[in-house]
């Protein structure tokens, strides 16, 4: 079946270096900086990935940081907690709009 | 004949299912589940078929040989009071089958003693259930040996059990405990409801007896493996949490963690091909492939002698019942031990061994060692 995303596309991630060696160079490289453990663990980073690939809805984003939450040593409490999280605040950013709404309605409604 | 003068005993414990042995299961058949993994089509960089002393010959290790032995690890029977779903011995509560006579004990510690390793590694099942276990201990201990104890927590909570952790204490042992977790989740999944309670319970008493404190003759060494079909994370970082957690949740400690990977035989391979997750796993071990990991492998130091005096060059084969040969191609039985026939041994490989060298890359060293 045609599909825009194919499973065996994520290993082939690299290849979008054929274009730009040097940009795709920076950006793996920075790539790799960013998810070593520094001030947070790299548990704790691989559930920020995870709780920001379900908000941004990247399929590849969620098989990648769900196996790896995994191989951090989280467990599906903790997972489901992550994306609770981005929940919360994608949610929350929508109904925080409702205070504009209200002030347009208290300027407009009896 | 060995095994048959041990009756069936009723010990309690968590059980995650029964062993393949008791279910007739084809996979029960070391030779069936070898044939499991060769049939995975399973390719290597180069889209060759995988074969393991190929991958070491390309990362140019050449030939996997064993070096000085150090450690003389003992399964003395699969009789466990757990029937973990990962289970590599396939063992559990009915395994009384699979006992170590007094005879091979007592071959088991003659070879010992010219062997020139320093540790015992006491392992089962739960080694504690065999009858003959304390004796075992002290006579290695008497002989100058340091001694682990392969314990899988619970059947320290077990009532015949319960003066264990003060002697195992008071004879120095070193206890290296399976937790795969330090939540409940993942433990119990793996290893069966009512698991993690009595694994911190058992934590405590080992606490309380002086382990897991920094005392080295009191050494609480903790074993995690991951709860499924994915790779165990760095040794480090796991152990930070680990401990972490365990103190501030349950306020327990112990001295340091082993994250090691899940083989895929017996019960876990089973798990694996009815999840439809073996060629996905083994695929996932192939791309950890780790050459760095070689010189820190069991079979560089280890021998594995099974509950029937075979020899092994690691517990792993010994499940898949892969004898460890002697430099002229011999397999011995314990009672013909001679340490100079085994050593610098070409080690027995099979696919399973990308399961101990998938990993612990180079800014996470030490996984295996």
């Amino acid at each position: 079946m045609e599909t825009y995303y194919r499973p065996e596309d994520l290993k082939r991630f690299a290849e979008v270096a054929e274009g730009n060696k040097e940009l795709a160079r920076k950006f793996f490289d920075y790539y790799g900086e960013v998810f070593k453990a520094g001030a947070l663990s790299e548990r704790e980073k691989s559930l920020i990935a995870l709780a920001v690939a379900h908000t941004i809805q990247c399929p590849y984003c969620i098989d990648a940081y769900s196996s790896d939450s995994l191989e951090k040593g989280a467990d599906l409490e903790q997972m489901t907690e992550a994306i609770h999280v981005a929940t919360a605040i994608r949610g929350g950013a929508s109904l925080v709009h409702g205070v504009q709404m209200l002030e347009h309605v208290k300027k407009q409604a009896m | 004949m060995e095994g048959s003068t041990h009756k069936p005993t009723a010990v309690d414990g968590p059980r995650r299912t029964t062993s393949l042995l008791a279910r007739r299961s084809p996979l029960a058949a070391p030779a069936r589940q070898l044939e499991a993994l060769a049939e995975v089509d399973l390719r290597d960089p180069s889209g060759e078929s995988a074969d393991f002393d190929v991958s070491l010959a390309r990362a140019g290790v050449g030939d996997l040989r064993a070096s000085k032995l150090e450690i003389f690890q003992v399964n003395v029977g699969k009789l466990c009071n757990m029937a973990c779903r990962h289970c590599h011995v396939d063992a559990g509560p009915d395994r009384t089958d699979a006992m170590m006579s007094l005879e091979t004990m007592d071959a088991v510690l003659r070879a010992m003693e010219i062997s020139g390793a320093h540790t015992v590694d006491i392992t089962g099942g739960a080694p504690e259930l065999h009858p003959h276990f304390r004796p075992f201990v002290e006579k290695a201990r008497a002989a100058g040996k340091h001694v682990i104890d392969r314990c899988n927590l619970t059947i320290l909570m077990v009532r015949k059990y319960r003066d264990l952790p003060q002697w195992l204490a008071d004879h120095q042992v070193e206890v290296v405990a399976s937790l795969p977790h330090y939540r409940r989740l993942n433990t119990d999944a793996q290893r069966g409801d009512g698991t993690f309670e009595r694994s911190i319970e058992a934590l405590r008493r080992l606490n309380g007896v002086g382990y897991g404190q920094g005392d080295p003759t009191r050494i609480l060494t903790l074993m995690s493996n991951p709860a499924g079909a994915f790779l165990g994370g760095c040794q480090e970082a796991l152990e930070r949490d680990f401990k972490a957690r365990l103190l501030s949740d349950h306020g327990v400690s112990f001295d340091r963690l082993f994250a090691l990977n899940n083989m895929p035989i017996a019960r876990f391979l089973e798990w694996l091909l009815e999840k439809g997750n073996l060629q996905g796993y083994m695929q996932k071990l192939l791309d950890a492939f780790n050459p760095a990991a070689v010189e820190g492998l069991m079979c560089k130091n280890t021998l594995s002698v099974s509950w029937d005096g075979r020899v092994y060059d690691c517990d792993f084969n010994q499940m898949l019942a892969l004898e460890a040969k002697t430099n002229d191609g011999q397999a011995l039985h314990v009672r013909d031990f001679d340490p100079q026939r085994y050593a610098q041994r070409r080690v027995t490989t099979a696919r399973h061994c990308y399961g101990c060298t998938a990993g612990a890359g180079s800014s996470c060293a030490g996984t295996t060692s």
